[in-house]
């Protein structure tokens, strides 16, 4: 057997195009040069660590100063730009990944950067540590650091390539390990004081008013950064937020600071430019969470009709003015090696949804009513609030009276993920570019009790369980997209959840910041080619 | 003197009863609400691993149960330590203390303003009841007392900061400027201008009817009209003998001022962006911190305690026979 598979040959060209510099390059020299840009920071995260913590809210801050293995980018092959890794590659066995990293990028305090920091964070960090990196890297076993340059991953059992490739920009910051090594982890100083290899240097931190970020002179991408300083000004006032803008106090407002109701009037505020680009790898999902446990809705009929009687239209026209897009299944639009556009679609169908209850049994009693339901909206975004409301209005046409119970958070929170006291949820999940990072958890029966943002509703179906973990342990990327696509035939049709709306958030900014919004996760990511016109 | 040293010493030893039951209400009223701080934690950071909830509870000790968790505090409390925040993984006496000048600050200006100008107010409301002047006097304050607050400083943001940009939007201070003294001192003044006009305007008209309505009685009095049979000048009246007597429902005003710092403060600072004490319990209560919203709570009863305590000196100072009998009590 001499004969080159089509896979490593595939993987070769793969390496090929991912050592090639990065295509912004060409634009360095014509970018102005200086300036501080003022952003709005709209809560202050307690641990900063983006190794530890893989949140947005953290990253909008780390990504600029501690950097992963490689980021998200459209234009690249397999939507990745390097970053500390320049190549990598799975075996075909799934049972190991190596990387290649960058020569010649050192720490903030000076230190080298080797294969050593890798290593340590993937296997005292990601590993063991992170919210995300628990679930992605369960079956890391080693690092081998054959060379200061070389870092290949060793799984127990086979991994697919392709998870770990996606799972990269938001599991992977790696840390210095020798700030880090033979301390507590979650105690250190610098999970606050961020020490990064990116291209601004943690400054200092007022709370309750700034973070401050300065320009990192030896970082390795050439004439980069732009900047010398960003600047977060903490405004958890969203209204403020708007002010400052015009006012002219702040640069830039990301993450929808701006609220939706507010942004046709700032358009029209010369100098101020809306962008809803840069968010495509941070897609929200709205999506109603059933409680199976309740006879009624473990009748997949009733299910149906609850998805015939959500108008997704009026709910992305009304709700979210224009700013989302109606969900088609499972996985959003916006990941297309994973969206199947083949699936069951449920159109807004009111008299079908009627029908379908009364076949499945629940006639409507003398108050025209069939059942009640506790509908519990998830408080975490005004719109999954206002889809509460739009959803009790919703179920009230087909005869189904919903109950709104609205709790803060921690109560939302305790409420659906421990005690399991809801009939139906609204939850705004998000799609973390590959379905076995956090997607599959909704509907995949078994995880342990308490577990957060996973299926809560007690969902249980042997023939989707086998389905995602053949997933998991498919090496062959062809194959493990084409399980994915049956796997969102199998929930359109079966409907464990659904799924109603896709959104991105919305950066208004001053129309001087220039390269905003030019990557699939912009606002979390380094923005070394950020500049600001003087 | 020696009378008002015992009336010190009683309140602060009559103090203790108070806020441990403060305390303990707190904590029993907290334990009431589902969820705690881990549950907003996993919610801010996207979720995470049962295990992760497991080890965070642990950590924090929220596996345990309600009283143990409370005689570990009390027993804290008793040796003046506030304990850590699981919100901001942060001791919360520091953040207590490094919030507090800013309330003070913002509260302190606007009650000092507020106090002067509706007293002065109310005194030229007061010296002609039913005059034109006095009517409109009224109305004018009845009607920004009904404005809430947070609406007038957005109003004022909008006029003064967006489109006269004569003050900054929001913030206490220049961010990074690296100011020092009196430059500093004069740029945290500017940043105080909005907030505390738009809380002044609203507690104003409070002091302004207070002492409009204190004179309207005192006007009745049998010395007033003594005195003006005397033939002692209108405006003498009105200042010696009228405004003076009317100044003690006023103080006592001013006094129950100083329990509302909190509750006044938590809007404005929340839309001036200022990192005060009241926005800091509103984020406490979000991050259902219940440690440091005990903290905020402890101090804001001490903080009332004290100011109550200065009130019934200047009390006493005003009017002897008020000292006199509370301290023989």
């Amino acid at each position: 057997m001499t004969l080159i598979s089509r896979r490593s040959l595939l993987q070769g060209i793969g390496l090929l195009l991912a050592s090639t510099a990065l295509p912004s390059f060409a634009f360095a020299q014509d970018l102005p040069q200086g300036g501080r840009l003022v952003v709005a920071a709209d809560s202050e995260p307690r641990n900063l660590n983006p190794a530890m913590v893989a949140s947005n809210g953290v990253f909008f801050v780390a990504s600029k100063v501690i950097e992963p293995l490689a980021e998200a980018d459209a234009s690249a092959e397999d939507g990745l730009a390097p970053r500390l890794a320049v190549a990598w590659e799975g075996s075909s066995d799934g049972l190991s990944a190596t990387f290649r990293l960058r020569e010649g990028v050192t720490w903030h305090d000076g230190t080298p950067f080797t294969s050593a920091d890798v290593a340590f964070s993937a296997l005292e960090v990601w590993k063991p540590l992170q919210n995300l990196g628990r679930i992605v890297l369960a079956n890391l076993e080693a690092v081998e650091t054959p060379n200061e340059l070389t870092a290949i991953f060793r799984f127990s059992k086979p991994t697919p390539f392709q998870l770990i490739r996606n799972a990269l920009p938001v599991v992977t910051s790696v840390l210095p390990k020798h700030l880090y090594e033979g301390t507590d982890i979650n105690a250190n100083p610098h999970n606050a004081e961020l020490v990064g290899t990116g291209p601004f240097k943690f400054a200092e931190y007022k709370p309750g008013e700034y973070y401050r970020l300065v320009r990192n002179e030896a970082y390795w991408g050439e004439g980069q950064p732009h900047l010398d300083e960003i600047i977060y000004r903490v405004l958890p006032d969203r209204a403020a937020a708007a002010s400052a803008l015009e006012a002219e106090e702040i640069h830039l407002a990301a993450f929808s600071a701006v609220p939706l109701a507010d942004l046709a009037r700032i358009a029209q505020v010369p100098g101020i430019k809306v962008i809803s680009e840069g968010y495509e790898g941070l897609t929200y999902q709205l999506v109603v969470e059933i409680n199976h446990r309740r006879e009624e809705l473990s009748n997949v009929d009733v299910r149906r009709a609850i998805a015939h009687a959500i108008d997704k239209q009026y709910v992305v026209d009304t709700i979210f003015l224009g700013y989302a897009t109606a969900a088609a299944g499972l996985f959003p639009q916006n990941a297309p090696e994973f969206f199947n556009p083949e699936v069951p679609q449920y159109d807004f169908d009111v008299a079908k949804a009627n029908e379908l209850l009364d076949a499945a049994g629940y006639p409507r009693g003398e108050n025209g009513v069939r059942f009640s339901l506790k509908l519990l909206p998830a408080p975490y975004f005004n719109e999954t609030r206002q889809f509460g409301d739009y959803l009790r209005q919703a179920l009230a046409e087909i005869g189904i009276d919903a109950q709104l119970v609205n709790n803060d958070s921690a109560a939302h929170q305790k409420a659906v993920y421990t005690d399991h006291d809801f009939d139906l949820a609204i939850a705004p999940p998000v799609f973390r570019n590959d379905p076995a990072i956090s997607t599959t958890i909704l509907v995949r029966s078994g995880a342990p009790e308490g577990t957060s943002f996973s299926n809560q509703g007690g969902y249980a179906n042997a023939e989707l369980d086998a389905l995602i973990d053949q997933a998991a342990e498919t090496v062959d990327t062809e194959e493990r997209t084409q399980l994915y696509n049956e796997l969102q035939v199998r929930v359109a049709e079966d409907l464990p959840l659904i799924n109603v709306a896709e959104w991105g958030f919305i950066t208004v900014a001053r129309d001087t910041v220039i390269n905003v919004g030019n990557n699939p996760r912009w606002a979390v990511s380094n923005w070394a080619d950020v500049a600001l016109q003087q | 003197m020696n009378s008002a040293l015992r009336l010190i010493g009683r309140r602060a030893i009559s103090s203790i009863p108070v806020l441990l039951i403060v305390v303990i209400g707190t904590f029993f009223l907290l334990e009431l609400a589902p969820g705690d701080a881990v549950d907003a934690y996993l919610v801010s950071i996207g979720g995470g691993d049962a295990a992760l909830t497991e080890q965070l509870r642990a950590q924090y000790g929220l596996d345990q149960s309600p009283l143990s968790r409370l005689w570990l505090y009390v027993t804290a409390l008793l040796r003046f330590d506030l304990g850590w925040s699981v919100g901001f993984n942060r001791p919360i006496s520091e953040l207590i203390l490094e919030r507090l000048p800013n309330t003070f600050y913002l509260m302190g200006s606007a009650t000092a303003l507020s106090f002067v100008l509706g007293t002065a107010l109310g005194i030229v409301s007061g010296a002609r009841i039913g005059s034109l002047r006095d009517r409109l006097l009224s109305i004018g304050s009845l009607a920004l007392y009904a404005v809430p607050s947070f609406w007038l400083g957005l109003v004022l943001s909008v006029v003064f900061a967006v489109q006269l940009r004569w003050f900054p939007t929001s913030g206490i201070e220049t961010i990074a400027s690296g100011k020092e003294g009196l430059d500093r001192v004069l740029d945290i003044a500017r940043h105080l201008v909005l907030p505390v006009s738009a809380l002044a305007m609203i507690y104003l008209a409070l002091f302004l009817r207070v002492m409009r309505a204190g004179m309207a009685e005192i006007w009745r009095q049998d010395f007033v009209r003594a005195a003006s049979a005397k033939g002692i000048s209108r405006s003498r009246i009105v200042l010696r003998h009228v405004a003076r007597n009317a100044l003690l429902p006023v103080v006592t005003m001013l006094g129950l001022q100083a329990a509302s710092i909190l509750g006044g403060s938590v809007v404005i600072e929340s839309v001036f962006a200022i990192p005060g004490f009241g926005r800091l319990a509103q984020e406490a209560v979000a991050l259902r911190d219940a440690p440091l919203l005990m903290g905020i709570i402890v101090v804001s009863a001490l903080l009332v305690i004290l100011v109550n305590m200065l009130v019934d000196l200047v009390y006493a100072f005003l009017d002897p026979r008020v000292g006199a009998s509370e301290a023989s009590r």
